[in-house]
């Protein structure tokens, strides 16, 4: 029996590249069309601040399938277009040119975008954003030993740059218009602690403060402070979050709100589109509330479960947040999306750079933030899955095995 | 198992590797993981087929170790990747114990 649906998915990067490689597993026959924006395979994102920046990994080696592999499971992709509109009444896409391609299902996994300076002088050639491959190979091809580079904005994405400029050589100054960094994902404990280890680094931070333009002749030569100061830099990294590519969905007339409304199965207000990644808004039941998460596994997961429901097949998709960090020789691994707590407990010694924060509520945790110790943030994870109640006290001391308290 | 080819290497002692704590080691430039699971001793490649991680810093839970990076499960077992992101198996290798001692065997000339 030959299946001639055709199932097509705007977005190729992690989320959509999941999507068509689930249809595929769960053995979909049908056409399976990858439409993405940017010239290169679904990649993961993480590298481009890190190992990609350093010039340690080649553009190939950061995809998840190779084309080999998309051949092989007779994936269609097509690089370099934008699509322009999605026809719901006659279930087509129109991409830019104005070809169109018709649907049985559509998947919608267009991300997120950088959200710009809004300053004089941010467009100088010098000032960069960091979200693409493309970006990644300019700010490169723009570093040079002994420059200072300007990082805006003291969040996951600037510190990450901060780290990596510095280890190519470059003075690094952070700006950061808060009075601490990560301060929307993080305590104050382990904002100060952040604080401390990058200034130990040689990483310049100044925290409350803002920026008032930039300035060059042609070129990024000066940043400039309110009241006036200024600091040299020929390079700028700009990470002060993104803005979800909901315009298509919005057109379109999909429920919209923080991001495309989706269910537990991915499936958006069209029960012929299903939408995946940091892209959605979501229901979590673990933590019992929506929310529009931009991490790896949600992309993912979410993925692989959008590529089921585009089937009919997929499970109420819900999984405690987790998110990773790596800035100079320290892994941070983060679960939950803690908002207020009782207490905290730290397992370990932030002095020496390796240990595990948990937040408690109600006697249970409701998340944690480890540093160089991935092994007792999972166990973290499973006591908070399996809502097990613990003390501080037996978190923070070194005899307790976490393990055994999750036979409670 | 009488493979000419295989050549045992003492790795770790049994008292080393716990069911909750494996043990990396190495055996010439193969970096490679050592579980213990109901009693038994198992080694599979330590370092994550998706990217690079050391294993044996994972998380183990019913007979499945959790790559620490990017949460990709492996059965200890056979080395087969479980889950994504992992698409590739982790190599499985001959494990015998002599004495207190884990000997582990690799194929000749390839340490």
């Amino acid at each position: 029996m030959s299946d001639d649906r055709t199932f097509v998915i705007i977005g190729a990067s992690q989320a959509g590249g999941w999507v068509a490689q689930t249809l595929r597993n769960e053995g979909f026959e049908g056409n399976v069309i990858l439409i993405g924006e940017e010239p290169y395979l679904p990649y993961e994102r993480p590298p481009l601040s890190k190992a990609a920046l350093l010039g340690e990994v080649t553009v190939d080696s950061t995809y998840f399938w190779q084309q080999e592999a998309l051949d092989e499971a007779n994936i269609e992709v097509r690089l370099n277009t934008r699509v322009t509109a999605i026809d719901r009444d006659a279930k087509e896409i129109e991409i830019e040119g104005g070809d169109r391609i018709a649907y049985d299902k559509l998947a919608i996994t267009t991300g997120a975008r950088v959200r710009k300076l809004p300053i004089e002088g941010a467009d100088l050639p010098g000032v960069f954003y960091l979200r693409t491959m493309g970006d990644t190979l300019a700010i490169r091809n723009a570093v040079k030993d002994g420059a200072t580079a300007m990082i805006v904005g003291g969040g996951w994405i600037g510190l990450e740059c901060a780290a990596t400029l510095t280890k190519l050589g470059c003075k690094s100054v952070v700006v950061e218009a808060a009075d601490r960094l990560c301060g929307r994902a993080v305590t104050p404990e382990i904002s100060d602690w952040m604080l401390k280890f990058h200034t130990g680094h040689g990483v310049d931070v100044r925290l409350s403060t803002g920026l008032e333009k930039f300035e060059g002749n042609g070129q990024l030569e000066r940043a400039v402070l309110p009241g006036g100061d200024t600091i040299d830099c020929s390079i700028a990294v700009v990470g002060i979050g993104v803005i979800a590519n909901v315009e298509l969905a919005q057109d379109a007339g999909l429920k919209i709100d923080n991001g495309i409304v989706v269910d537990d199965r991915a499936c958006t207000s069209d029960p012929d589109i299903v939408a995946a990644g940091d892209v959605t808004n979501h229901p979590n039941g673990l933590l019992e509330r929506r929310i529009r998460l931009e991490s790896y596994e949600n992309a993912q997961n979410q993925g692989i479960t959008a590529g089921k429901a585009m089937l009919d097949k997929a499970e109420p998709y819900s999984e405690i947040p987790w998110f990773w960090s790596d800035q100079f020789d320290a892994n941070l691994q983060m679960i939950g999306l803690p908002q207020d707590w009782d207490e905290t407990a730290t397992r370990g010694d932030q002095d020496s750079n390796e240990f595990v924060t948990f937040y408690l509520k109600n006697g249970m945790i409701d998340g944690a933030i480890s540093v160089n110790n991935p092994r007792d943030l999972r166990v973290g994870k499973r006591l908070m899955q399996g809502k097990k109640q613990v003390s501080a006290a037996e978190l923070i001391d070194p005899e307790t095995k976490l393990q055994a308290l999750l036979k409670r | 198992m009488t493979d000419a080819n295989i050549e045992f290497h003492a790795v770790a002692t049994t008292a080393e590797v716990t069911e909750d704590e494996p043990k990396a080691v190495s055996i010439g430039r193969m970096d490679i993981g050592i579980y213990k699971l109901e009693g038994e001793f198992y080694a599979i490649d330590d370092i994550c087929t998706h990217a690079y991680a050391c294993m044996t810093d994972g998380y183990i839970d019913d007979g499945q170790i959790e790559c620490p990076l990017h949460g990709a499960c492996f059965d200890i077992k056979t080395g087969k990747a479980l889950t994504a992101p992992a698409t590739i198996d982790l190599r499985p290798y001959e494990v015998k114990i002599e004495g207190d001692q884990i000997m582990v065997g690799v194929t000749k000339a390839e340490d």
